[in-house]
């Protein structure tokens, strides 16, 4: 299942706080698409990912706004 | 048939000594996870975030995530934003230096580890604290106490001082051998930098003055400002960023000002452009300003002068400054406030 998360405005960690809280309540093999105005999220969210068991597929910037798509892993 | 390896949680703030404490216990075989809590006056992450702007070379990282990899632990980020908020209003033990409660704080954090490890089947508690490192959180007296009001009792293992406190819960089971703990004490960090060596660590935050700006004298002062002018000491999580970027004057006891130093400044300030009444330059390129407190026509007047001061017509003889309200907006014709005018007592 695709989600999406709106984490714009937030610092970090917020947007590291949401997306693990978010993703608490997702499956294994779901896939969450979160977007981030904090340049941060670009580095936090994927090291978070990366130590929790979760993959980023992709993470890009556009204009003002980072996007992070992580796949959900078995936790 | 071997036993599933002990649970420990280690709280991690991202500095050296809870990254040493974590990889004294993982050494042993123990399972160690972290746990982070953002309070909202942590100094991790948001001023070097806004004021380093997104173009900045330099790598940006949150540290306890850092530490969290380096180990190969898991990391529990917590939002305590709002239970927190008791511990920094009615500190039972009182504040240290400034407006830091560091010894509630410590019973806090890990009253709040003690109810993980019990919803989570864990065994024991770890932190990096140092005895005698901090001169009221880490005095010998305060440590049975903090380990005693936060409920977590002897189920709190110190790995870097253990040596000198009584034996714990995991010490007594053989979870955790003694003699690999440690007995350092004082403010010497030279121990733990020799620790640090033996393991291999040579890439650390360095050891600051404290962990949250409640330490910050600067800071302190603007959150005292912001009770002193507002119906009591109580503050929204808001509050508490904004405390932390641009220039904040005081030019009139009912409103002030926070007037952006740089592009990653305005950036961040633009997010509460709806919640404020704000300013900007138009003739000339300047900061943007946000207002709070109830403001007449005198004084966004005032404002509009301060904020021309800030702008690149500091030496015209008016700058055009458009004064943003709600949905309504109006221009004004200024002259930009001569600096010996800004009153050093306006500056929080
Ligand atoms: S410096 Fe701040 S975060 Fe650290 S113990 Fe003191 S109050 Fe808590």
């Amino acid at each position: 299942m695709e989600h999406e998360l709106d984490a714009r405005r937030l610092l970090c960690p917020m947007p590291v706080i949401r997306t693990q809280d978010k993703i608490k309540t997702l499956a294994p093999g779901d896939v969450l698409t979160v977007t981030a105005t904090d340049p941060g999220a670009l580095s936090d969210i994927p090291a978070w990912c990366r130590i929790n068991g979760h993959s980023v597929d992709r993470s890009w910037e556009d204009g003002t706004e980072v996007h992070i798509r992580i796949r959900v892993g078995d936790g | 048939m071997q036993n599933d390896p002990r649970k420990a949680l280690a709280l991690i703030s991202g500095g050296l000594d809870s990254m040493l404490a974590a990889r004294v216990v993982l050494e042993q075989g123990v399972h160690v996870e972290g746990i982070n809590f953002f309070t909202g006056f942590c100094v991790e992450g948001h001023t070097h975030a806004i004021r380093r702007g997104r173009d900045s070379a330099r790598p940006r990282r949150n540290n306890a995530l850092w530490v969290a990899e380096q180990l190969g632990i898991r990391l529990h980020i917590v939002d305590v934003v709002e239970p927190y908020k008791d511990v920094v209003l009615n500190p039972r033990h009182g504040y240290g230096a400034n407006l830091n409660p560091c010894l509630d704080c410590k019973i806090f954090m890990l009253g709040e580890a003690v109810e993980w490890i019990e919803a989570h089947d864990f065994d024991f508690i770890v932190t990096g604290e140092v005895m005698g490192q901090r001169p009221k959180s880490q005095r010998k007296q305060s440590m049975p106490l903090v380990a005693r009001e936060s409920s977590a009792g002897d189920r709190l293992l110190r790995p870097l001082c253990a040596r000198n406190l009584p034996q714990t819960l995991p010490e007594r089971e053989g979870w955790v051998r003694r003699e690999a703990l440690h007995g350092f004490s004082g403010r010497s960090r030279k121990p733990q930098m020799r620790l640090a060596a033996r393991f291999g660590i040579t890439d650390y935050a360095q050891p600051a003055g404290g962990c949250c700006f409640l330490t910050d004298a600067n800071y302190t002062k603007k959150l005292e400002d912001l009770w002193a002018h507002r119906d009591g000491r109580r503050y929204e999580l808001d509050d508490i960023m904004l405390l932390k970027v641009g220039r904040h004057l005081r030019p009139r006891p009912h409103f002030k000002m926070i007037v952006a130093r740089e592009e990653g400044e305005v950036q961040f300030l633009e997010g509460y452009c709806k919640q404020f009444t704000h300013l900007r330059t138009v003739s000339h390129g300047g900061p943007l300003a946000l207002v709070e407190g109830d403001t007449d026509e005198d004084d966004l007047a005032l404002a509009a002068a301060i904020t021309a001061r800030f702008s690149q017509g500091r030496n015209a003889h008016t700058v055009e400054v458009s004064v943003h309200r709600g949905d309504r907006s109006r221009n004004l014709r200024v002259r930009p406030m001569q600096a010996d005018k800004i009153r050093p007592d306006w500056y929080l």
